[in-house]
Protein backbone atom coordinates (compact mmCIF):
# COMPACT_ATOMS: atom_id res chain seq x y z
CA UNK A 1 0.00 0.00 0.00
CA UNK A 2 1.98 3.31 -1.23
CA UNK A 3 2.09 6.33 0.93
CA UNK A 4 -0.12 9.18 -0.40
CA UNK A 5 1.62 12.54 -0.46
CA UNK A 6 -0.67 13.80 2.39
CA UNK A 7 0.69 11.26 4.61
CA UNK A 8 3.91 11.88 4.43
CA UNK A 9 3.11 15.73 5.25
CA UNK A 10 1.28 14.49 8.02
CA UNK A 11 3.77 12.80 9.24
CA UNK A 12 6.62 15.32 9.04
CA UNK A 13 4.66 17.41 10.55
CA UNK A 14 4.42 14.87 13.64
CA UNK A 15 7.94 14.51 13.65
CA UNK A 16 8.40 18.33 13.42
CA UNK A 17 10.50 18.25 10.10
CA UNK A 18 9.81 20.65 7.46
CA UNK A 19 10.22 19.00 4.17
CA UNK A 20 10.76 20.60 0.64
CA UNK A 21 8.55 19.74 -2.26
CA UNK A 22 11.06 16.82 -3.60
CA UNK A 23 11.78 15.63 -0.06
CA UNK A 24 8.14 15.01 0.30
CA UNK A 25 7.98 13.33 -3.26
CA UNK A 26 11.42 11.14 -2.50
CA UNK A 27 10.14 9.86 1.02
CA UNK A 28 6.66 9.01 -0.81
CA UNK A 29 8.74 6.83 -3.14
CA UNK A 30 11.57 5.52 -0.61
CA UNK A 31 9.27 4.57 2.53
CA UNK A 32 6.58 3.24 0.10
CA UNK A 33 9.29 0.83 -1.12
CA UNK A 34 10.40 0.14 2.86
CA UNK A 35 6.82 -0.64 4.01
CA UNK A 36 6.77 -3.07 1.12
CA UNK A 37 9.10 -4.59 2.22
CA UNK A 38 8.01 -4.54 5.57
CA UNK A 39 4.65 -7.03 4.40
CA UNK A 40 7.14 -10.02 4.84
CA UNK A 41 6.31 -9.81 8.53
CA UNK A 42 2.32 -10.43 7.66
CA UNK A 43 3.79 -14.08 7.23
CA UNK A 44 4.40 -14.53 10.93
CA UNK A 45 1.70 -16.02 13.22
CA UNK A 46 2.04 -13.81 16.14
CA UNK A 47 -1.52 -14.70 18.25
CA UNK A 48 -0.35 -14.96 21.78
CA UNK A 49 3.15 -14.09 21.30
CA UNK A 50 4.17 -11.14 23.44
CA UNK A 51 6.27 -8.54 22.59
CA UNK A 52 9.77 -7.96 22.96
CA UNK A 53 11.23 -4.40 23.94
CA UNK A 54 14.35 -5.47 25.13
CA UNK A 55 16.40 -8.47 24.18
CA UNK A 56 17.98 -8.34 28.28
CA UNK A 57 15.43 -9.00 30.98
CA UNK A 58 15.65 -5.91 33.09
CA UNK A 59 13.54 -5.61 36.49
CA UNK A 60 13.28 -1.87 36.66
CA UNK A 61 16.30 -0.14 38.23
CA UNK A 62 16.25 2.01 41.34
CA UNK A 63 18.40 3.38 43.48
CA UNK A 64 19.12 4.94 46.96
CA UNK A 65 18.02 8.45 46.94
CA UNK A 66 21.10 10.06 47.56
CA UNK A 67 22.33 13.49 46.88
CA UNK A 68 25.03 13.99 44.60
CA UNK A 69 26.90 16.93 42.65
CA UNK A 70 25.14 17.57 39.30
CA UNK A 71 26.04 19.99 36.25
CA UNK A 72 26.71 23.55 37.40
CA UNK A 73 24.75 25.95 35.61
CA UNK A 74 26.79 27.17 33.66
CA UNK A 75 27.92 24.02 32.18
CA UNK A 76 24.34 22.86 31.16
CA UNK A 77 24.14 26.42 29.68
CA UNK A 78 27.56 25.97 27.40
CA UNK A 79 25.99 24.78 24.32
CA UNK A 80 22.50 26.51 24.42
CA UNK A 81 21.94 28.10 21.16
CA UNK A 82 20.48 31.39 23.17
CA UNK A 83 20.29 32.26 26.40
CA UNK A 84 19.28 34.95 29.60
CA UNK A 85 20.82 34.54 33.02
CA UNK A 86 20.50 30.80 34.46
CA UNK A 87 18.19 30.20 31.68
CA UNK A 88 17.68 28.84 28.42
CA UNK A 89 16.02 31.55 25.94
CA UNK A 90 12.75 29.74 24.29
CA UNK A 91 10.24 31.45 21.60
CA UNK A 92 7.13 32.11 23.00
CA UNK A 93 5.31 29.03 23.99
CA UNK A 94 1.80 30.40 23.86
CA UNK A 95 -0.08 33.26 21.69
CA UNK A 96 -0.99 36.08 23.66
CA UNK B 1 59.99 4.89 15.80
CA UNK B 2 58.98 5.36 12.30
CA UNK B 3 55.74 5.96 11.58
CA UNK B 4 55.64 2.80 9.05
CA UNK B 5 55.80 0.75 12.02
CA UNK B 6 52.84 -0.68 12.80
CA UNK B 7 52.20 -2.00 16.66
CA UNK B 8 49.35 -3.96 18.39
CA UNK B 9 48.13 -2.97 21.25
CA UNK B 10 49.56 -5.91 23.20
CA UNK B 11 52.86 -5.38 21.08
CA UNK B 12 53.28 -1.44 22.11
CA UNK B 13 52.48 -2.24 25.36
CA UNK B 14 55.68 -4.50 25.56
CA UNK B 15 57.56 -1.76 24.18
CA UNK B 16 56.20 0.77 26.38
CA UNK B 17 56.98 -1.28 29.64
CA UNK B 18 60.10 -2.83 28.29
CA UNK B 19 60.72 1.31 27.83
CA UNK B 20 61.85 0.52 24.47
CA UNK B 21 60.00 3.29 23.01
CA UNK B 22 57.63 6.00 24.92
CA UNK B 23 54.03 7.08 24.62
CA UNK B 24 55.07 10.91 23.43
CA UNK B 25 57.24 8.95 20.83
CA UNK B 26 54.59 6.15 19.49
CA UNK B 27 51.92 9.19 19.55
CA UNK B 28 54.28 11.42 17.49
CA UNK B 29 54.51 8.83 14.81
CA UNK B 30 50.98 7.77 14.79
CA UNK B 31 50.52 11.79 14.45
CA UNK B 32 52.40 11.56 11.53
CA UNK B 33 51.00 8.91 9.89
CA UNK B 34 47.64 10.36 10.35
CA UNK B 35 49.38 13.51 8.65
CA UNK B 36 50.44 11.57 5.59
CA UNK B 37 46.85 9.94 5.36
CA UNK B 38 44.22 11.72 6.10
CA UNK B 39 44.00 13.87 2.66
CA UNK B 40 43.56 10.11 1.23
CA UNK B 41 41.15 7.79 4.18
CA UNK B 42 39.63 11.44 5.79
CA UNK B 43 38.99 8.77 9.00
CA UNK B 44 38.87 11.53 11.27
CA UNK B 45 36.33 14.15 11.89
CA UNK B 46 38.26 16.41 14.69
CA UNK B 47 42.13 15.44 15.72
CA UNK B 48 43.24 16.55 19.05
CA UNK B 49 47.14 16.16 18.78
CA UNK B 50 47.71 18.58 21.00
CA UNK B 51 45.58 16.51 23.56
CA UNK B 52 47.04 13.69 22.65
CA UNK B 53 50.66 14.60 23.16
CA UNK B 54 49.85 15.92 26.74
CA UNK B 55 47.95 12.40 27.72
CA UNK B 56 50.96 11.20 26.17
CA UNK B 57 53.41 12.53 28.85
CA UNK B 58 51.36 11.62 31.65
CA UNK B 59 51.26 8.05 30.14
CA UNK B 60 54.89 8.34 30.49
CA UNK B 61 55.39 9.51 34.36
CA UNK B 62 52.87 6.25 34.87
CA UNK B 63 54.45 3.99 33.22
CA UNK B 64 57.86 5.15 34.71
CA UNK B 65 56.23 4.78 38.27
CA UNK B 66 54.99 1.59 37.25
CA UNK B 67 51.22 2.25 37.45
CA UNK B 68 50.35 1.27 33.82
CA UNK B 69 48.36 -1.16 32.48
CA UNK B 70 47.60 -2.30 29.11
CA UNK B 71 45.95 0.23 27.79
CA UNK B 72 48.32 3.00 29.22
CA UNK B 73 50.15 5.31 26.47
CA UNK B 74 48.56 3.61 23.38
CA UNK B 75 47.02 6.25 20.84
CA UNK B 76 43.89 5.79 20.00
CA UNK B 77 40.22 7.35 18.03
CA UNK B 78 36.62 7.39 19.38
CA UNK B 79 33.64 7.20 16.87
CA UNK B 80 32.17 11.00 17.06
CA UNK B 81 28.94 9.52 18.44
CA UNK B 82 30.85 9.21 22.36
CA UNK B 83 30.83 12.30 24.28
CA UNK B 84 34.27 13.57 24.92
CA UNK B 85 34.16 16.30 27.97
CA UNK B 86 35.72 19.63 26.24
CA UNK B 87 36.07 17.82 23.00
CA UNK B 88 33.82 18.76 20.06
CA UNK B 89 30.94 15.68 19.83
CA UNK B 90 29.37 16.07 16.31
CA UNK B 91 27.55 12.66 15.38
CA UNK B 92 28.72 13.68 12.01
CA UNK B 93 25.85 15.81 11.97
CA UNK B 94 25.17 19.39 11.06
CA UNK B 95 23.11 19.64 14.25
CA UNK B 96 26.03 18.70 16.63
CA UNK B 97 28.79 20.48 14.48
CA UNK B 98 29.63 22.96 17.42
CA UNK B 99 28.34 20.66 20.26
CA UNK B 100 31.11 20.25 22.96
CA UNK B 101 30.04 17.87 25.81
CA UNK B 102 30.39 18.95 29.12
CA UNK B 103 30.70 15.12 30.43
CA UNK B 104 32.64 12.08 29.50
CA UNK B 105 30.95 8.96 28.18
CA UNK B 106 31.29 6.50 30.74
CA UNK B 107 33.75 4.56 27.99
CA UNK B 108 35.74 7.53 27.60
CA UNK B 109 36.04 8.53 31.35
CA UNK B 110 37.00 4.46 31.62
CA UNK B 111 39.61 4.45 28.58
CA UNK B 112 41.04 7.90 30.18
CA UNK B 113 41.42 7.04 33.41
CA UNK B 114 43.86 4.01 32.29
CA UNK B 115 45.88 6.44 30.28
CA UNK B 116 44.41 5.96 26.66
CA UNK B 117 45.60 8.35 24.55
CA UNK B 118 43.14 9.81 22.58
CA UNK B 119 44.18 10.87 19.05
CA UNK B 120 40.41 12.14 17.78
CA UNK B 121 36.76 11.77 16.87
CA UNK B 122 36.28 9.04 13.93
CA UNK B 123 33.96 9.95 11.28
CA UNK B 124 30.67 7.63 10.90
CA UNK B 125 27.14 7.82 9.08
CA UNK B 126 25.23 10.68 10.58
CA UNK B 127 23.78 9.57 13.97
CA UNK B 128 25.10 6.43 13.05
CA UNK B 129 22.50 5.75 10.63
CA UNK B 130 24.30 3.69 7.54
CA UNK B 131 26.02 1.06 6.27
CA UNK B 132 28.59 2.93 4.30
CA UNK B 133 30.11 6.09 6.19
CA UNK B 134 28.71 8.32 2.96
CA UNK B 135 26.04 9.13 5.57
CA UNK B 136 28.38 11.81 7.13
CA UNK B 137 27.22 15.43 6.87
CA UNK B 138 31.20 15.97 6.36
CA UNK B 139 32.37 14.11 4.06
CA UNK B 140 33.34 9.98 3.15
CA UNK B 141 35.73 8.46 4.82
CA UNK B 142 37.84 6.11 2.33
CA UNK B 143 38.39 2.03 2.27
CA UNK B 144 42.36 2.01 2.65
CA UNK B 145 42.16 -1.09 0.60
CA UNK B 146 40.54 0.67 -2.50
CA UNK B 147 40.07 4.54 -2.54
CA UNK B 148 37.02 3.96 -4.38
CA UNK B 149 35.44 2.22 -2.18
CA UNK B 150 33.82 2.67 1.43
CA UNK B 151 34.91 1.32 4.65
CA UNK B 152 31.36 0.78 5.77
CA UNK B 153 29.46 1.60 8.46
CA UNK B 154 28.34 2.93 10.37
CA UNK B 155 31.45 2.99 12.66
CA UNK B 156 33.63 3.23 9.29
CA UNK B 157 36.27 6.19 10.74
CA UNK B 158 37.28 3.48 13.25
CA UNK B 159 37.59 0.62 10.99
CA UNK B 160 39.49 2.42 8.00
CA UNK B 161 41.99 4.11 10.66
CA UNK B 162 42.42 0.90 12.14
CA UNK B 163 43.37 -0.72 8.78
CA UNK B 164 45.51 1.94 7.80
CA UNK B 165 47.07 2.24 10.81
CA UNK B 166 46.06 5.68 11.61
CA UNK B 167 44.99 4.80 15.32
CA UNK B 168 45.86 1.71 17.03
CA UNK B 169 42.45 0.59 18.29
CA UNK B 170 38.91 2.51 18.11
CA UNK B 171 36.15 2.40 19.89
CA UNK B 172 32.77 2.37 17.85
CA UNK B 173 28.92 1.51 18.39
CA UNK B 174 27.05 -1.10 16.52
CA UNK B 175 22.99 -1.11 16.54
CA UNK B 176 22.55 -2.89 13.76
CA UNK B 177 26.19 -3.95 12.89
CA UNK B 178 28.10 -1.16 12.63
CA UNK B 179 31.15 -2.04 14.61
CA UNK B 180 31.38 -5.82 12.80
CA UNK B 181 30.57 -4.56 9.48
CA UNK B 182 32.59 -1.88 8.54
CA UNK B 183 35.19 -4.08 10.80
CA UNK B 184 34.84 -7.15 8.29
CA UNK B 185 35.04 -4.49 5.01
CA UNK B 186 38.14 -2.80 6.06
CA UNK B 187 39.91 -6.41 7.18
CA UNK B 188 40.55 -6.14 11.16
CA UNK B 189 38.63 -7.06 14.10
CA UNK B 190 35.32 -5.38 15.67
CA UNK B 191 32.87 -6.81 18.46
CA UNK B 192 29.63 -6.18 19.72
CA UNK B 193 29.47 -7.52 23.56
CA UNK B 194 26.08 -8.88 24.69
CA UNK B 195 23.62 -5.74 24.98
CA UNK B 196 24.26 -4.52 28.76
CA UNK B 197 27.89 -5.68 29.21
CA UNK B 198 29.27 -1.47 27.84
CA UNK B 199 27.77 1.58 29.16
CA UNK B 200 25.86 3.56 27.60
CA UNK B 201 26.04 6.60 29.46
CA UNK B 202 27.40 9.29 27.20
CA UNK B 203 27.35 7.42 23.78
CA UNK B 204 24.80 9.69 22.01
CA UNK B 205 20.95 7.86 21.85
CA UNK B 206 19.99 6.16 18.27
CA UNK B 207 17.71 3.06 19.10
CA UNK B 208 18.45 2.40 22.81
CA UNK B 209 17.25 -1.25 23.03
CA UNK B 210 19.90 -1.91 20.20
CA UNK B 211 22.98 0.40 20.86
CA UNK B 212 25.90 -1.20 21.87
CA UNK B 213 29.64 0.50 22.38
CA UNK B 214 32.45 -2.02 20.80
CA UNK B 215 35.99 -2.31 20.14
CA UNK B 216 38.17 -2.41 16.09
CA UNK B 217 41.33 -3.72 16.70
CA UNK B 218 43.76 -5.29 14.66
CA UNK B 219 43.64 -9.01 16.59
CA UNK B 220 41.97 -10.55 18.96
CA UNK B 221 44.21 -10.47 21.43
CA UNK B 222 43.93 -6.37 21.17
CA UNK B 223 40.06 -6.86 21.47
CA UNK B 224 40.05 -8.81 24.61
CA UNK B 225 42.26 -6.00 26.29
CA UNK B 226 40.06 -3.30 25.05
CA UNK B 227 37.23 -4.95 26.44
CA UNK B 228 38.70 -5.86 29.27
CA UNK B 229 38.88 -1.69 30.08
CA UNK B 230 35.28 -1.04 28.94
CA UNK B 231 32.70 -3.47 30.61
CA UNK B 232 31.15 -3.55 33.63
CA UNK B 233 28.42 -2.08 35.22
CA UNK B 234 27.41 1.24 35.27
CA UNK B 235 24.65 3.01 37.38
CA UNK B 236 24.47 6.10 35.28
CA UNK B 237 23.08 3.32 32.55
CA UNK B 238 19.81 1.64 34.11
CA UNK B 239 20.40 -1.22 31.42
CA UNK B 240 23.84 -2.04 32.25
CA UNK B 241 24.47 -5.24 33.69
CA UNK B 242 25.13 -6.77 37.07
CA UNK B 243 27.49 -9.32 35.88
CA UNK B 244 31.08 -9.96 37.20
CA UNK B 245 33.55 -9.59 34.09
CA UNK B 246 36.32 -11.63 33.28
CA UNK B 247 39.75 -10.91 32.28
CA UNK B 248 39.32 -11.84 29.05
CA UNK B 249 42.76 -11.37 27.21
CA UNK B 250 43.57 -13.95 30.29
CA UNK B 251 41.52 -16.34 28.95
CA UNK B 252 43.23 -16.29 25.17
CA UNK B 253 45.53 -18.34 26.81
CA UNK B 254 43.89 -21.19 26.96
CA UNK B 255 44.48 -22.50 23.26
CA UNK B 256 47.44 -23.66 22.85
CA UNK B 257 47.29 -27.41 21.51
CA UNK B 258 47.18 -27.87 17.90
CA UNK B 259 43.55 -28.86 17.96
CA UNK B 260 42.28 -26.36 20.64
CA UNK B 261 38.82 -26.45 19.39
CA UNK B 262 38.43 -30.23 20.14
CA UNK B 263 37.35 -29.58 23.67
CA UNK B 264 35.64 -27.17 25.73
CA UNK B 265 32.03 -27.49 24.07
CA UNK B 266 29.58 -26.82 26.90
CA UNK B 267 28.17 -30.73 26.29
CA UNK B 268 32.01 -31.93 27.02
CA UNK B 269 33.68 -32.65 23.72
CA UNK B 270 34.35 -30.08 20.94
CA UNK B 271 33.16 -26.70 20.51
CA UNK B 272 30.34 -26.92 18.74
CA UNK B 273 29.51 -24.87 16.26
CA UNK B 274 26.30 -23.88 13.93
CA UNK B 275 26.06 -22.98 10.46
CA UNK B 276 22.85 -20.95 10.02
CA UNK B 277 22.39 -21.67 6.23
CA UNK B 278 19.55 -18.63 5.90
CA UNK B 279 22.61 -16.77 6.61
CA UNK B 280 23.83 -17.75 3.13
CA UNK B 281 21.23 -15.19 1.43
CA UNK B 282 20.83 -15.10 -2.07
CA UNK B 283 22.53 -12.14 -3.47
CA UNK B 284 26.10 -13.03 -1.44
CA UNK B 285 29.34 -12.84 -2.91
CA UNK B 286 30.43 -16.29 -4.41
CA UNK B 287 34.16 -14.87 -2.85
CA UNK B 288 32.60 -14.18 0.31
CA UNK B 289 30.96 -17.66 0.51
CA UNK B 290 33.60 -19.16 -0.42
CA UNK B 291 36.70 -17.56 1.92
CA UNK B 292 33.64 -18.52 4.99
CA UNK B 293 33.53 -21.79 4.00
CA UNK B 294 37.02 -21.93 3.88
CA UNK B 295 37.07 -20.45 7.11
CA UNK B 296 34.45 -23.11 8.92
CA UNK B 297 36.99 -25.73 7.38
CA UNK B 298 39.65 -24.62 9.02
CA UNK B 299 38.05 -24.27 12.63
CA UNK B 300 36.64 -27.59 11.98
CA UNK B 301 40.51 -28.58 11.37
CA UNK B 302 40.99 -27.24 14.83
CA UNK B 303 39.14 -29.91 16.34
CA UNK B 304 35.53 -27.90 16.03
CA UNK B 305 32.54 -30.13 15.04
CA UNK B 306 30.63 -28.02 12.43
CA UNK B 307 26.72 -28.62 12.14
CA UNK B 308 24.50 -26.68 9.59
CA UNK B 309 21.59 -25.39 12.04
CA UNK B 310 18.10 -23.26 10.68
CA UNK B 311 16.99 -20.03 12.14
CA UNK B 312 13.81 -19.81 10.29
CA UNK B 313 13.50 -16.31 11.55
CA UNK B 314 16.33 -14.93 9.68
CA UNK B 315 14.20 -13.50 7.02
CA UNK B 316 12.28 -11.26 9.45
CA UNK B 317 15.21 -9.84 10.89
CA UNK B 318 15.65 -6.91 8.68
CA UNK B 319 12.40 -5.80 8.04
CA UNK B 320 12.26 -6.27 12.51
CA UNK B 321 15.34 -4.25 13.11
CA UNK B 322 14.11 -1.40 10.07
CA UNK B 323 11.11 -0.85 12.40
CA UNK B 324 12.19 -1.13 15.64
CA UNK B 325 15.37 1.32 15.14
CA UNK B 326 13.37 3.64 13.19
CA UNK B 327 10.99 3.94 15.50
CA UNK B 328 12.92 4.26 18.26
CA UNK B 329 15.52 7.14 16.77
CA UNK B 330 12.61 9.04 16.38
CA UNK B 331 11.42 8.95 19.84
CA UNK B 332 15.34 9.47 20.64
CA UNK B 333 16.05 12.34 18.24
CA UNK B 334 12.88 14.15 19.76
CA UNK B 335 15.49 16.08 21.67
CA UNK B 336 16.68 17.85 18.80
CA UNK B 337 14.84 20.82 19.24
CA UNK B 338 16.97 24.34 19.27
CA UNK B 339 17.00 25.16 22.46
CA UNK B 340 19.02 23.26 24.80
CA UNK B 341 22.04 22.87 22.40
CA UNK B 342 23.10 21.87 18.55
CA UNK B 343 22.00 23.62 15.77
CA UNK B 344 18.87 26.12 15.96
CA UNK B 345 16.67 28.33 13.80
CA UNK B 346 15.91 31.36 15.53
CA UNK B 347 14.69 33.49 11.71
CA UNK B 348 11.02 33.43 13.01
CA UNK B 349 8.54 34.61 15.49
CA UNK B 350 6.77 31.10 16.14
CA UNK B 351 8.02 28.30 17.67
CA UNK B 352 7.31 25.27 15.91
CA UNK B 353 8.10 26.55 12.81
CA UNK B 354 11.51 27.39 14.58
CA UNK B 355 11.45 23.53 15.55
CA UNK B 356 11.04 21.89 12.04
CA UNK B 357 13.34 24.25 10.28
CA UNK B 358 16.15 23.83 12.84
CA UNK B 359 15.28 20.18 12.31
CA UNK B 360 15.08 20.50 8.45
CA UNK B 361 18.15 22.30 8.43
CA UNK B 362 20.26 19.87 11.13
CA UNK B 363 19.66 16.58 10.08
CA UNK B 364 20.84 15.00 6.69
CA UNK B 365 18.28 12.62 4.14
CA UNK B 366 19.04 9.53 6.31
CA UNK B 367 18.35 10.89 9.50
CA UNK B 368 14.67 12.40 8.29
CA UNK B 369 13.92 9.58 6.61
CA UNK B 370 14.26 7.09 9.82
CA UNK B 371 12.91 9.77 12.43
CA UNK B 372 9.51 9.74 9.50
CA UNK B 373 9.81 5.89 8.87
CA UNK B 374 9.76 5.65 12.91
CA UNK B 375 7.56 8.12 13.77
CA UNK B 376 4.78 6.22 11.04
CA UNK B 377 5.75 3.05 12.32
CA UNK B 378 4.73 4.20 15.88
CA UNK B 379 1.90 6.46 14.76
CA UNK B 380 -2.05 5.80 15.46
CA UNK B 381 -3.66 3.46 13.37
CA UNK B 382 0.34 1.76 12.23
CA UNK B 383 1.50 1.20 15.74
CA UNK B 384 -0.58 -2.35 15.72
CA UNK B 385 0.75 -3.21 12.17
CA UNK B 386 4.25 -2.11 12.00
CA UNK B 387 5.97 -1.45 15.77
CA UNK B 388 4.24 -3.91 17.69
CA UNK B 389 3.98 -6.76 14.66
CA UNK B 390 7.71 -5.89 15.13
CA UNK B 391 8.42 -6.43 18.75
CA UNK B 392 6.58 -10.09 18.18
CA UNK B 393 8.77 -11.25 15.37
CA UNK B 394 11.68 -9.87 18.29
CA UNK B 395 10.31 -12.39 20.29
CA UNK B 396 10.20 -15.20 17.83
CA UNK B 397 14.39 -14.04 16.49
CA UNK B 398 15.21 -14.56 20.07
CA UNK B 399 13.39 -18.18 20.54
CA UNK B 400 15.12 -19.30 17.31
CA UNK B 401 18.35 -18.40 18.88
CA UNK B 402 17.47 -19.88 22.48
CA UNK B 403 16.63 -23.05 20.65
CA UNK B 404 19.69 -23.02 18.55
CA UNK B 405 22.01 -22.39 21.30
CA UNK B 406 20.87 -25.42 23.25
CA UNK B 407 22.56 -27.52 20.41
CA UNK B 408 25.56 -26.07 19.50
CA UNK B 409 27.62 -23.31 21.21
CA UNK B 410 28.10 -20.57 18.83
CA UNK B 411 26.91 -19.38 15.16
CA UNK B 412 29.76 -19.42 11.99
CA UNK B 413 28.41 -16.61 9.36
CA UNK B 414 29.47 -14.32 7.08
CA UNK B 415 29.68 -10.49 8.46
CA UNK B 416 28.45 -9.12 5.07
CA UNK B 417 27.45 -10.53 2.09
CA UNK B 418 29.22 -8.39 0.34
CA UNK B 419 33.21 -6.62 -0.06
CA UNK B 420 33.49 -3.46 0.13
CA UNK B 421 31.26 -1.80 -2.37
CA UNK B 422 31.80 1.67 -4.58
CA UNK B 423 31.20 4.71 -3.38
CA UNK B 424 27.64 6.19 -4.62
CA UNK B 425 26.57 2.34 -5.61
CA UNK B 426 24.08 1.93 -3.26
CA UNK B 427 23.36 5.43 -1.54
CA UNK B 428 20.38 6.60 -3.55
CA UNK B 429 18.63 3.28 -2.72
CA UNK B 430 17.70 3.02 0.92
CA UNK B 431 16.38 -1.01 0.25
CA UNK B 432 19.46 -1.73 -1.49
CA UNK B 433 21.71 -0.43 1.27
CA UNK B 434 19.60 -1.66 4.18
CA UNK B 435 20.12 -5.47 2.86
CA UNK B 436 23.73 -5.14 3.76
CA UNK B 437 22.79 -5.68 7.31
CA UNK B 438 21.37 -9.22 6.78
CA UNK B 439 23.79 -10.80 8.70
CA UNK B 440 24.23 -8.58 11.45
CA UNK B 441 21.12 -7.13 12.64
CA UNK B 442 20.09 -10.54 14.23
CA UNK B 443 22.07 -10.33 17.11
CA UNK B 444 20.97 -7.21 18.02
CA UNK B 445 17.69 -7.60 17.71
CA UNK B 446 18.31 -10.42 20.08
CA UNK B 447 20.77 -8.66 22.22
CA UNK B 448 23.81 -11.20 21.73
CA UNK B 449 27.56 -10.71 21.37
CA UNK B 450 29.34 -11.15 18.41
CA UNK B 451 32.77 -10.75 16.85
CA UNK B 452 33.39 -10.68 13.40
CA UNK B 453 37.36 -11.36 12.11
CA UNK B 454 39.04 -11.06 9.13
CA UNK B 455 39.05 -14.31 6.52
CA UNK B 456 39.82 -14.17 3.75
CA UNK B 457 40.19 -11.77 0.34
CA UNK B 458 37.27 -11.56 -2.49
CA UNK B 459 38.26 -9.21 -5.69
CA UNK B 460 41.28 -8.35 -3.52
CA UNK B 461 39.45 -6.73 -0.54
CA UNK B 462 38.99 -8.13 3.05
CA UNK B 463 35.84 -10.86 4.16
CA UNK B 464 35.18 -10.92 7.31
CA UNK B 465 33.84 -13.92 9.25
CA UNK B 466 31.46 -13.73 12.08
CA UNK B 467 30.56 -15.33 15.41
CA UNK B 468 27.71 -15.13 17.54
CA UNK B 469 26.82 -16.49 21.16
CA UNK B 470 24.60 -16.75 23.45
CA UNK B 471 24.32 -14.18 26.06
CA UNK B 472 27.56 -13.42 27.80
CA UNK B 473 29.36 -15.44 25.93
CA UNK B 474 32.28 -13.29 25.17
CA UNK B 475 35.08 -15.81 26.01
CA UNK B 476 34.12 -18.07 24.07
CA UNK B 477 33.97 -16.40 21.03
CA UNK B 478 37.19 -14.46 21.86
CA UNK B 479 38.73 -18.18 22.06
CA UNK B 480 37.06 -19.42 18.69
CA UNK B 481 37.88 -16.59 17.43
CA UNK B 482 41.31 -16.55 18.58
CA UNK B 483 42.05 -20.36 17.60
CA UNK B 484 41.32 -19.25 14.04
CA UNK B 485 43.71 -16.16 14.31
CA UNK B 486 46.67 -18.30 15.32
CA UNK B 487 45.93 -20.67 12.24
CA UNK B 488 45.80 -18.14 10.23
CA UNK B 489 47.50 -15.30 8.45
CA UNK B 490 44.64 -12.80 7.30
CA UNK B 491 44.82 -10.63 10.09
CA UNK B 492 48.73 -9.49 9.29
CA UNK B 493 47.45 -8.22 5.95
CA UNK B 494 47.92 -4.51 5.25
CA UNK B 495 46.33 -2.56 2.68
CA UNK B 496 49.47 -1.05 0.85
CA UNK B 497 48.67 2.68 1.70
Amino acid sequence: MPLERAQVEQIALLARISLTPEEVELFQDQLSQLLEQFQVLSELDTTDVPPTGHAVDLQAVMREDEDEASLAPEDVLSNAPRQEGEFFRVKAVLEE
Amino acid sequence: MAAEERLTIHEAGRKLAQREISSVELTRAQLERIDRLEERIKSFITLTPELALRQAEQADQRIAAGEAGPLTGIPMQMKDVISTKGVTTTCASRMLEDYVPVYNATVAERLLSQGAVLLGKGNMDEYAMGSSCENSAFFPTRNPWDLERVPGGSSGGGAAAVSAGQAVYALGSDTGGSVRQPASLCGVVGMKPTYGMVSRYGLVAYASSLDQIGPITQDVTDCALVLNAIVGHDPKDSTSLRQPVADYAAGLGEYTSPSPLAKGGLHGGPVRLGVPEEYFVDGMQDGVRESVQAAIETLESLGASVEPVSLPTTRYALACYYIIAPSECSANLARYDGVKYGFSYQDTQNMWEAMERTRAGGFGPEVKRRVILGAYALSAGYYDAYYLKAQQARTLIRRDFDRVFEQVDALVTPTSPVVAFRLGEKINDPVEMYLIDVCTVPANIAGLPGISVPCGFSQGLPVGMQIIGPHLSEQRLLNIAYAYEQATQWHLERPNI
